[in-house]
């Protein structure tokens, strides 16, 4: 049987080159990169390595790189480390409905220690109004942290203007990258940004691997104590083949992203496309135009998203679905509801994310397949239209 | 995540569709807590279930759990269909998932609304 990934936003396969890259570390130069011997020495000759490629990718400087153990460790850091690092200046900070749990929650737990979140809301295409957030600024906002592009809707939030209310009033402004980074540009200057997340695993690189980016002047306390790696900011003995192969990986994605992001926008849209031509009552969740180039995102009207992806999987087909029953609780996606998605049509929302591995023959495969699964699902369900005039109007 | 049994009902469920003119219909869910069950029964002299079927919008527990209510009270008293409960449900599936648990409560509930709609329809009758 055909196996077709489609979940790439999710993680990705480690790349041969990566792995290539990597693999020396694990066996003969195994060296703690602190040590002053030869083996310490090529270890850290190779994490410094891999600290210029990230910082070149983003527009850097290298010692503005902390390398962590992933997105939601950057997340993390960078909330709290400046939250924390300014609490006596304020204790406000702006965010939006659609962040990743790992923005969501770190606010949540900020606001249990005092603090004041407020949560930007978004359109139907899942993107901030600027303006929005201009009317949250208070005069004791420190913190401003908004996602580059959205994990399930693709949808690419308007960062450069935001920058700019931030940068007018001295508000650090914090951007969670980890979706947008190889799929379209990341570069801190041209953005006016103070942190970015970064995250290896969904770029073809290994899973807890990532970085920070702290732009040099910006107040930031760490979370962690211990000695003295990562200039003091993330201590802990480096992960030198997690970050000689995120080094690695960063490279080759913004080396490619031209070309791939262009390639994938043709799949994207012949997906998107494709489905709408072949099924009825079919919803496209996110703006068509302002959308990350390799995802799709419909709500398939009258069927359930869990039974749409068990379906799939067993054609060989691997994508996700923002309904309640994938989630582990009993409400759908935070992000279709923000979008002003009735709940029964976020039950019923498919993500398809493409990567460097899917052709148009998968693509068209899936086309063949999803028709006929759909259907059988609708016949089977109590809210389809059996008889004329009586299916139940689903908003 | 799921067992064997609730795949396989899921796969191939046994019993969907409709029955025209059923002696009972019960609907139980609804689209926006993203489950809703359909469940059709035909009764004979003695209140047998002697036909059963059903319709499901709903996850894979959902499918699953419908389609071996069906199975487990078809031939069965009414009364006697009504004592399953929803963990005897989940466990001739081979047990669900915790978060899932909630859906053979659907089950449960669907069978006894269909239960009451033939009740009140032979009432209807008896009356005329």
């Amino acid at each position: 049987m055909r196996r077709v990934y489609l979940d790439h936003s999710a993680t990705t396969p480690v790349r041969p080159e990566v792995l290539e890259a990597m693999l020396p570390y694990l066996k003969e130069n195994f060296g703690n990169a602190s040590s002053i011997h030869s083996f310490g020495q090529d270890a850290r000759r190779a994490v410094e390595e891999a600290r210029e490629k990230t910082a070149q990718a983003i527009g850097a400087d290298p010692k503005e790189i902390v390398f962590t153990s992933g997105g939601t460790e950057s997340d993390n850091l960078a909330i709290r480390g400046v939250a924390l690092a300014k609490e006596k200046k304020g204790r406000h900070i702006i965010t939006s409905a659609v962040e990743h749990h790992a923005v969501l929650d770190t606010c949540e737990q900020l606001e249990k220690q005092g603090f004041t979140v407020t949560r930007v809301g978004v359109d139907a295409d899942g993107i901030v109004d600027p303006a929005e957030v201009e009317s949250a600024l208070r005069d004791d906002t420190i913190l401003i942290t908004i996602m580059h592009a959205n994990n399930e809707v693709g949808s690419i939030q308007p960062i450069a203007e935001i920058s700019r209310l931030a940068r007018e009033r001295e508000i650090t402004f914090h951007v969670d990258a980890v979706q947008s980074l190889g799929k379209i540009p990341v570069k801190v200057d041209e953005l006016g940004i103070d942190l970015v997340s970064l995250s290896g695993h969904k770029i073809y690189g290994p899973k807890g691997t990532g970085a920070l980016y702290i732009r040099k002047g910006t107040k930031f306390k760490p979370l962690f104590h211990g000695g003295g790696q990562e200039r003091k900011l993330r201590p802990g003995t480096e992960n030198v083949p997690g970050i000689v192969a995120f080094g690695r990986a960063v490279e080759l994605a913004v080396h490619e992203l031209p070309e791939e992001a262009r390639r994938l926008e043709v799949l994207r849209d012949r997906l998107m496309d494709g489905l709408l031509q072949r099924i009825s009552e079919l919803k496209v969740n996110g703006s068509r135009i302002k959308r990350l180039p390799h995802n799709v995102n419909v709500s398939v009207i009258y069927v359930e998203g869990e039974s749409l992806i068990l379906c799939l999987d067993m054609e060989g087909i691997a994508v996700s679905s923002g309904s309640a029953c994938t989630s582990g609780s009993l409400e759908p996606s935070h992000v279709l509801r923000a979008m002003g998605i009735a709940h029964e049509v976020a039950h019923g929302s498919l993500r398809m994310t493409l990567g460097r591995d899917n052709t148009t023959e998968d693509v068209d495969y899936v086309l063949e397949k999803v028709p006929a699964i759909v259907e059988r699902l609708r016949s089977m369900s109590p809210l389809y239209g059996h008889r004329e005039g009586e299916t139940v109007v689903v908003q | 995540m799921y067992s064997d049994k609730v795949m396989d009902h899921f796969r191939n469920p046994r019993n969907v569709g409709e029955i025209t003119e059923p002696d009972g219909v019960g609907m139980a869910g609804n689209p926006v807590c993203g489950d809703m069950m359909e469940l059709f029964i035909n009764v004979d002299e003695e209140e047998r279930i002697e036909e059963i079927k059903f319709r499901t919008f709903g996850c894979g527990a959902a499918i699953a759990v419908s389609s071996i209510l069906t199975e487990m009270v078809v031939g069965l008293k009414i009364e006697e269909a009504l004592k399953i409960d929803n963990k005897q449900i989940a466990d001739e599936l081979g047990g669900l998932p915790p978060v899932k648990m909630h859906c053979s409560m659907l089950g449960r509930e669907a069978l006894e609304k269909a239960v009451e709609d033939y009740r009140k329809k032979k009432m209807a009758t008896a009356g005329v």
